[in-house]
């Protein structure tokens, strides 16, 4: 498929070097890595090499607070329910941004009906959150406060050293989602004083289907699953062999080279916002600095994403996101560009762009041109 | 095997629409829909001898609902109006080769739109009262629900 790809943060493809090293475990080199013999040692050895790359790619404390798990979805939840039902004696507040992913809203949500309290906190016209509003809600009854590293609809980066200062002042646990983030913009557990972190695989160019979630030493949590005892006793099942090597060498990758293909990244999206918001009437959503270095998004008045979304792919073969209502399953609009501050009809006029590895800076023109083209033909359609 | 995405005829409407455009003085103006859910179109007709001479439309709305608003706009060029009033919704998903069934409902409003603009003319003529015209209107207020 040629065309241009634009949607690395909905799906970006494996590393060719990732699979190459993971396809080993396929077929080959397969084994239980609880097994006791050669092939299940080996097994074993793979997976626990695959833990400390992952550890080393956040700076955390040991290869063993890291728990993984078949991917954000389920690391979202083992952090939410896992830390507020296991310390629900220290305190049943939780607290969370209100522009957090579906994966950590709905987990809440759901132990807010068995009892919890459950507050969001808003965030600014940027998505930046509010840390006075957070410091306002936070007791020592919020046993569990969760805020994303940065967003994946709007780009923004969250100040997570300050809020992790006010939970830790203020409250106990905080959860920082960084499956947007990670690969993308340094990340030290350490530094910023993380409790819990959930990481994506294919976020860094590894396998669908591999997540984690990094535990502190010291946090007790307990399982959503239960079953065996693999990854402590908090992810029962026999571990994706294949999914979880390729994880460990997709963050082997992303810490040698995330720095670099950042900076190259952030120099074609700076030089891509600025084009098309020569359009009139478009506007920058999210942060326009404090953002993720790959991340463009945007609105236009008076037209509609999902019209965008297909005219681009039909028209261009560039593939893009949106967060129109339209375009989503319920039909709901996103809740991050209404946390934004953003009506409805506005809300509706949403374009991602998500760059990644196969994008280049000769691109930049073709895009921008396909976008006005795009605008222009939705704009001629319309009665607004 | 379920619809994966629009169907093929729904893309050609979408990329391709017939109609487009504003008539002015029509003798028929129809608006249905509402900003708040993303959709909004708006139908304009002639009339000559009781029949759709001209028509066009203009909309603000996802692939479905510009799709549905081409097609209703070929379904009644030509028809006399009481055969434009008997196109249903269902009939231009039909035309359509099928709508995604949670597009059933908010951007399938191309027939309403259509129904609007013929009563908008049917007023006009004093054929019906204003009055009745309201219940066909599907503006909608903010936060009103969407989808339904």
């Amino acid at each position: 498929m040629c065309g241009i790809y634009l949607d690395y943060q909905s799906a970006p493809p494996v590393d060719p070097r990732v699979a190459e090293f993971a396809e080993r475990y396929l077929s080959s080199d397969f084994g239980n890595p609880s097994a006791l013999h050669s092939r299940g040692l080996a097994a074993k050895a793979a997976l626990e090499e695959a833990r400390a790359r992952v550890a080393e790619l956040i700076n955390a404390e040991s290869p063993e607070s890291i728990v993984f798990t078949a991917g954000v979805t389920e690391a979202n939840n083992l952090a939410i329910r896992g830390t507020a039902l296991r310390n629900a004696a220290r305190g049943r507040k939780l607290l969370a941004s209100q522009i957090e992913h579906i994966s950590v809203l709905n987990p809440l949500k759901d132990l807010k009906k068995g009892g919890f309290d459950l507050a969001l906190v808003p965030v600014d016209g940027m998505g930046t959150i509010d840390l006075a509003a957070l410091e306002s809600q936070l007791s020592k009854e919020t046993v569990l406060t969760s805020v994303m590293y940065a967003n994946s609809e709007i780009g923004t980066i969250e100040p997570i050293k300050e809020v992790s200062d006010l939970v830790h002042e203020k409250g106990q646990f905080l959860h920082v989602d960084a499956s947007a983030a990670a690969g993308k913009i340094p990340i030290d557990v350490q530094k910023d004083c993380i409790d819990l972190l959930t990481l994506s695989s294919n976020d860094l160019y590894g396998p669908q289907g591999a997540g984690a979630l990094y535990v502190k030493p010291g946090v007790r949590i307990q399982p959503v699953l239960f079953g065996g005892g693999q990854e402590k006793g908090l992810r029962p099942g026999t571990e994706n062999l294949y999914a979880l090597a390729g994880f460990g060498e997709a963050a082997r990758l992303a810490k040698l080279e995330k720095a670099e293909e950042s900076e190259r990244l952030q120099a074609i999206r700076d030089a891509l916002i600025k084009e098309i918001l020569k359009i009139e009437e478009s506007y920058l959503t999210g942060h326009p600095t404090q953002r993720l270095p790959h991340h463009a998004s945007f609105r236009f008045s008076r037209i509609e994403g999902e019209s965008i979304l297909l005219t681009m792919d039909a028209m261009f073969n560039i593939q893009v996101s949106t967060g129109s209502a339209c375009s989503s399953r319920t039909l709901e609009p996103s809740h991050v560009l209404l946390a934004i501050g953003l009506r409805h009809e506005q809300a509706h006029g949403s374009m991602v762009m998500t760059l990644g590895r196969q994008n280049n800076p000769d691109q930049i023109p073709t895009i921008a041109n396909a976008t006005k083209k795009t605008v222009e033909r939705l704009r001629a359609l319309s009665p607004l | 095997m379920a619809q994966i995405g629009y169907s093929k005829k729904v893309m050609e409407h979408f990329m391709n629409p017939r109609n487009v455009g504003v008539i002015e003085n029509p003798d028929g103006y129809g608006k249905v829909g509402n900003l708040v859910c993303g959709d909004l179109m708006e139908i304009f007709i002639t009339v000559k001898e009781d029949k759709v001479d001209d028509i066009k439309f203009r909309t603000f709305g996802c692939g479905s609902a510009i799709a549905v608003s081409s097609m209703v706009t070929e379904m009644a060029k030509g028809k006399t109006l009481d055969e434009a009033m008997l196109i249903t919704r269902k009939d231009v998903a039909d035309e359509l080769e099928g709508l995604p069934p949670q597009k059933m409902h908010c951007s399938n409003l191309g027939a309403d739109a259509l129904h609007a603009a013929i009563k908008n003319y049917w007023v006009k003529i004093g054929k019906i009262k204003p009055e009745e015209v309201k219940e066909e209107s599907h503006e909608g207020e903010e936060g009103e629900s969407c989808g339904t």
